[in-house]
């Protein structure tokens, strides 16, 4: 069996990264996925989360706001609309729009989008936990 | 006769005048390249979104099997009564005919949808103001709120300011609202115009339909047209003259990576249902063709700026070849009067 698999990060944006890892966990949307070398092949959306994966020994994190992912065997990529590492990410905004959004929670109208607002929450989190380093 | 003097301090003036336009050519020139890049570095995923959605036709049932209608909404195809029409131009001028030309196009593409309302989203300070000196600004319409109107054309929505740091959440934003507006009912398609930039040569103004979505992959236009002749020369020539390439980024090997994604010959297991993962994929794909749609957008502008501060630039040369020829003449005619006056001295005085 190969020790390691090609992980491939893309967003709208750019190629986050393409080198080879020896696991990733994947925040999909039913939950995390653990993914070592000769997965079977698999396809499924991410949530907003953290993805975090070993290249060389190292543990690298990223905070992912929703994607998509295939794995392979040899192979997984990834799509994401955001790919954020935590020296990218700017803690006073998440956490401006973690307020924001539950502030807008407490007080619903009639044209509250409970999903939407709730979805904020999660990415504002993610951003600041995966920023903190916990 | 003009003041030798007088001609000179214009001449500074006109120097000075083409040092400034031939920088931003320069700029322009710089900003274009790093806008072809940016086009570049996104273009794998769209690629690949673009691919996955087409191989989950197939999977997801797309289509019902008996009447052959779509089953997601934002497949549906409905009579055009309501339309979002986005328009993409600069938030700068002095870029030539790039500004109006989009303007103009919007405004015969409006001649064109008589008889539907259309509701209008300005992307871009110039075409913003264009509209709003023609339009009246109105709220978008929902048929939730009952006191809502319709107008015939009204201005509903702006982004201005955000083409210089473009990022694609301002694609995703625009998409992401057009898409619950169409599945609402709100409105019944979306047309997007902009300056398509293929290369610098390669550039035609379309009006894209977004919503409802035809086929995945394949762009619908409402209308097309190119650019003058005339102007593609002007670029063309600009653009060599600054170093920027004429021909069109070769993406073969990005889209031959792209097309292997989510497509292997293997029984993938499906964490969610096909249909699920398509309803969730299908407005990405919106976004991600806004977000082309705009750095292309982008990229037009940039050309056609370096290509009007290259002719500002010439014509300056121009006026200064001119100018030094008047003064030249000025000094001339001066001297020959200092020395008739000399010579008819002294014949006098002898």
């Amino acid at each position: 069996m190969a020790e390691t698999f090609q992980l491939e990060i893309v967003t709208p944006d750019r190629l986050v990264a393409k080198l080879a890892a020896e696991e990733a966990q994947l925040p999909g949307k039913n939950g995390y996925l653990g993914i070592l070398p000769g997965h079977a092949p698999l396809i499924t959306e991410l949530a907003a989360g953290e993805l975090s994966y070993v290249t060389g020994g190292v543990t690298m994190r990223l905070a992912v706001a929703w994607g998509f992912a295939e794995v392979l065997p040899d192979k997984v990529t990834v799509l994401a609309e955001t790919a954020e590492a935590p020296a990218e990410i700017d803690v006073v905004a998440a956490q401006k729009d973690k307020a924001a959004a539950e502030a807008a929670l407490a007080h619903p109208t009639e044209s509250t989008d409970y999903d939407a607002l709730l979805g904020n929450v999660q990415v504002a989190e993610t951003r600041i936990q995966v920023a903190s380093g916990k | 006769m003009p003041n030798v003097l007088d001609v000179k301090r214009r001449i500074r003036s006109v120097i000075n005048t083409r040092q400034i336009t031939k920088a931003m050519k320069m700029v322009s020139a710089a900003k274009l390249r790093r806008a072809q890049e940016r086009a570049l570095a996104a273009r794998p995923y769209s690629q690949m979104l673009t691919n996955v959605l087409k191989s989950l036709v197939a999977r997801a049932e797309v289509y019902d099997e008996v009447t052959g209608e779509a089953v997601n909404p934002l497949l549906e195809r409905r009579e055009e009564k309501n339309i979002l029409f986005i328009v993409v131009t600069g938030d700068k001028g002095l870029a030539g005919a790039f500004n109006t030309n989009v303007a103009k196009a919007a405004m015969r593409f409006l001649g064109m949808s008589e008889g539907r309302n259309v509701e209008i989203e300005a992307v871009g300070r110039k075409g913003r103001d264009f509209l709003r000196r023609r339009f009246p600004v109105g709220l978008p319409f929902s048929t939730k709120n009952e006191s809502a109107t319709r107008l015939p054309v009204s201005v509903v929505g702006e982004q201005v300011g955000v083409l210089g740091k473009l990022e694609y959440s301002v694609a995703g934003d625009i998409a992401e609202r057009a898409a619950k507006r169409f599945n609402d009912g709100d409105i019944d398609a979306v047309y997007l115009i902009y300056n398509e930039f293929k290369s610098v040569v390669a550039q035609r103004l379309v009006v894209d339909r977004l919503l409802p979505i035809g086929q995945v992959g394949v762009q619908e236009f409402a209308l097309v047209e190119k650019l003058p002749l005339e102007d593609r020369t002007e670029e063309a020539k600009a653009a060599m003259s600054a170093g920027v390439s004429l021909k069109e980024a070769d993406t073969s090997a990005i889209d031959t990576a792209a097309a292997q994604f989510a497509a292997a010959p293997v029984d993938y297991i499906y964490e969610q249902a096909p249909a699920e993962i398509f309803k969730s994929l299908l407005p990405k794909y919106i976004g991600v063709m806004t977000y082309r749609a705009l750095l292309e957008s982008v990229a037009a502008e940039h050309a056609a700026r370096m290509t009007a501060m290259e002719s500002a630039t010439s014509n300056a040369s121009e006026m200064i070849d001119r100018l030094t020829l008047i003064m030249n003449r000025a000094r001339q005619a001066k001297i020959t009067k200092e020395i008739i006056e000399i010579v008819s001295g002294a014949a006098a005085a002898g």
